[in-house]
């Protein structure tokens, strides 16, 4: 039952297949992946807005949309209709042809990147051999749209924008990058599917899940803090500052572009909150032995919205870096601890029982208890003395406690 | 090989790189580059090679490109400078390209030493895993080179790029930015 | 027309643009693009015998593609570097103009000075 339960959707979609002749099957085998995709990824990001809003508006202590519908859940159809019916504005002096392809260049890449995350057991859209490879090498793209856009406005604050975006985006893509290096290394495989299935399984009551090492705390956190600044996100928006630059890069997008582009940085944020589950949080798999009759995309799912809601939580609570904070943390900070984070890692897997050994076979093999806890003690210090060694010099000299304000006396 | 696909990522390779050659606009030909490199990495998709695919759009796409924008930004060369565009002696130029080309063409074309080759479809594509192994076995030296040439070019570009004097704090200058940027190449 | 030699000449087709924008064009950044063109036919060339060759299972065309990719990285990186330092020296980004070793001072434009050939 809990099988049939947790293959659900593959099963159907083979029921689905096999009802069509044979020449069409590989095709509409695609055609349903994708469609299915598309459709569960929307509704998400529907969904996320009116979360969004609603969340928000509870930090700050109001009530948030509750006009459309029941408490507002209508709000995002509302939203929609809105944008579709508005003109579309192009400034005269723009970019005709990149101003029109912008969007489009950023919404197809971050689908793309989407396929090869897997939701489920048997689950994704394609399992590459490179999947890891893949998502990054179409992630990429989204820096060009985001400069294409921004410069195709002819608009300073759009140039602006843009120009600080991809710096940004630049600077994070090799913290991402690094501390996504550990699992691969561990794991042996770049494939998102073979990442999933090693995390899967139990020893003793906890899972294996990479989150649960050192190495892989610290590169869950720093994968965190990257993700957040790649997807433009609070407390790393200043691309789109409104007190300083009013919308960044879009700020001569209107209707349905618009649409696109705030399409296109929630799928975003999606995508890299659910490499984040991929590779640390293991994937659709359950924390607990007991808990595994619950279907596995219940999992995913449940873990993508836990993520998101500390993003919300992060932007309602965290206010803007300044753009010399921000390049300083990512060069001087990150950068140092993502290396450190793969050394610890290969310390991790060359005091395992077995080294040598291709991991997925020998993390089955049971630890004698002083070998394990050596081990931790060893791969701990080599992520704690750098964090505590860098933080006692970045802030040096820097006053960094709490702020005293002196107000008219 | 399918011949529809080839034909069109040709075509998108060729224009591409034409249009990255002749337009006016700067930004428009680091754009055009970057159109008839991502055809460049269809093309090594189609031929099987994926690795080797996925790290041409990686690399060229997200960091060459967005490289060469940059530069062209910060020397303020939006527009090429008007009809100081193109050399002196450009027909010579475009001459000397096309006998180039010519002569290229003609010895592939009359060559009978290449190889007939498979033209059915590759048992598998290679793994991921035999060029890691590969990598660190028979081309461990190469690579070491590799690390160390990268490391030298990402402090080199830094140190060209900085602003000079002693003044000159890198990271908070305007100029910094511009100093961090090739580092994203050295990693 | 056998598909290697389809994907030769594509390839030398890649080249030869590449190489008309390197002569012909003035503006420096334009010139490496020029350049980054031919590494990438060369490039081409090492994918498309790999997988037409008498062993594809060598993997020596790929390995040779890597590292032409990190070399062209690398090369990019130092150049544009070279290029911002020298508009920063010269104000111009223009290799007519840029032609003294000493002296930041930017020589008077040689509009139609005999003998400076197209590859300055």
């Amino acid at each position: 039952m809990a099988e049939t339960l947790d293959q659900l959707f593959v099963l159907a979609k083979h029921a689905l297949v096999d009802s069509t002749p044979a020449a069409w099957r590989p095709w509409v085998s695609s055609i349903l992946s994708i469609a299915a995709m598309i459709m569960a990824f929307a509704t998400l990001f529907a969904l996320t807005t009116i979360l969004e809003r609603k969340g928000l508006g509870r930090i700050q202590n109001r009530l948030g949309p509750n006009r459309v519908g029941p408490f507002g859940l209508l709000q995002p159809l509302a939203d929609g209709v809105k944008s579709l019916t508005k003109e579309d504005l192009v400034p005269r002096s723009a970019d005709r042809v990149l101003h029109f392809l912008a969007p489009l260049v950023l919404v197809i890449p971050v689908f793309l990147a989407l396929a090869v995350v897997p939701v489920g057991r048997n689950m994704v859209a394609v399992d590459l051999d490179a999947g890891i490879l893949f998502f990054f090498a179409v992630g990429a793209a989204t820096e060009l749209s985001v400069f294409m856009a921004g410069w195709s406005s002819r608009n300073k604050y759009s140039v602006l924008g843009a120009m600080r975006a991809v710096s940004q985006m630049i600077s994070y893509e090799i913290p991402l990058i690094l501390s996504a290096l550990p699992v691969v290394m561990i794991t042996g495989s770049l494939s998102t599917v073979q990442i999933v299935e090693r995390q899967a399984v139990f020893t003793g009551l906890l899972p294996s899940w990479n989150v649960l090492t050192p190495w892989g705390l610290a590169a869950f956190l720093l994968f965190l803090i990257a993700g957040t600044a790649e997807a433009n996100r609070c407390p790393f928006d200043l691309p789109e500052g409104e007190s300083e630059i009013i919308a960044g890069y879009y700020t001569e997008y209107s209707g349905f572009k618009f649409a696109l582009f705030f399409l296109g940085e929630y799928i975003g944020l999606f995508a890299m909150s659910g490499l984040a589950i991929t590779l640390f949080l293991g994937g659709w798999s359950a924390p607990l032995a007991a808990l595994a009759f619950i279907p596995g995309y219940v999992w995913f799912f449940g873990k993508l919205l836990a993520l998101i809601f500390l993003f919300i939580w992060v932007r309602g609570t965290l206010p803007r870096l300044r753009m010399d904070q921000l390049m300083n943390f990512a060069w001087k900070f990150m950068l140092p601890m993502s290396l450190m984070t793969i050394l610890s890692a290969g310390a991790w897997h060359l005091m395992s029982p077995t080294p040598g050994v291709p991991l997925s076979s020998a993390e089955a093999v049971t630890h004698s208890a002083g070998g394990t806890i050596a081990r931790w003690l060893v791969c701990g210090f080599l992520v704690a003395a750098p964090y505590i060694l860098l933080g006692r010099y970045l802030t040096e000299g820097r006053n960094v406690g709490p702020r005293t304000y002196r107000y008219a006396d | 090989m399918m011949h529809p696909a080839f034909l069109i990522i040709a075509l998108l390779i060729v224009a591409g790189a034409t249009a990255a050659m002749r337009l006016r606009n700067l930004i428009h030909c680091a754009l055009a580059l970057t159109c008839a490199l991502g055809g460049v990495g269809l093309l090594y998709l189609l031929l099987g090679a994926q690795f080797v695919g996925f790290a041409q759009f990686l690399v060229y796409i997200g960091a060459v490109s967005i490289l060469i924008v940059f530069a062209i930004l910060l020397t303020h060369g939006m527009d090429g400078g008007g009809d100081t565009l193109f050399s002196r002696g450009r027909a010579l130029g475009w001459g000397l390209s096309l006998v180039v080309f010519a002569v290229l063409g003609g010895a592939v074309m009359s060559s009978r030493m290449l190889p007939e080759g498979s033209t059915e479809p590759l048992a598998s594509t290679p793994a991921v895993r035999q060029i890691g192994d590969l990598l660190m076995t028979r081309y461990i030296l190469p690579l070491e080179i590799m690390g160390l040439l990268l490391t030298a070019a990402l402090i080199g570009a830094v140190l060209l790029a900085m602003k000079s004097g002693a003044s000159a704090m890198p990271h908070t200058q305007p100029g910094g930015k511009a100093a961090t940027q090739p580092g994203r190449d050295g990693q | 027309m056998t598909p290697l030699k389809a994907c030769l000449l594509l390839s030398c087709a890649l080249f030869a643009i590449g190489l008309a924008g390197a002569l012909t064009r003035r503006h420096a950044i334009i010139v490496l693009i020029g350049v980054e063109l031919m590494l990438n036919a060369a490039n081409l060339n090492f994918i498309a015998f790999w997988r037409f060759g008498p062993h594809p299972e060598a993997l020596s065309g790929i390995m040779f593609a890597i590292f032409v990719i990190g070399v062209a990285a690398a090369e990019a990186a130092v150049g544009l570097a070279l290029i911002i330092a020298i508009h920063r020296h010269f104000k111009t980004c223009d290799l007519d103009r840029i032609n003294r070793l000493k002296d930041s001072s930017l020589p008077e434009v040689p509009a139609d000075q005999p003998g400076a050939g197209p590859n300055t």
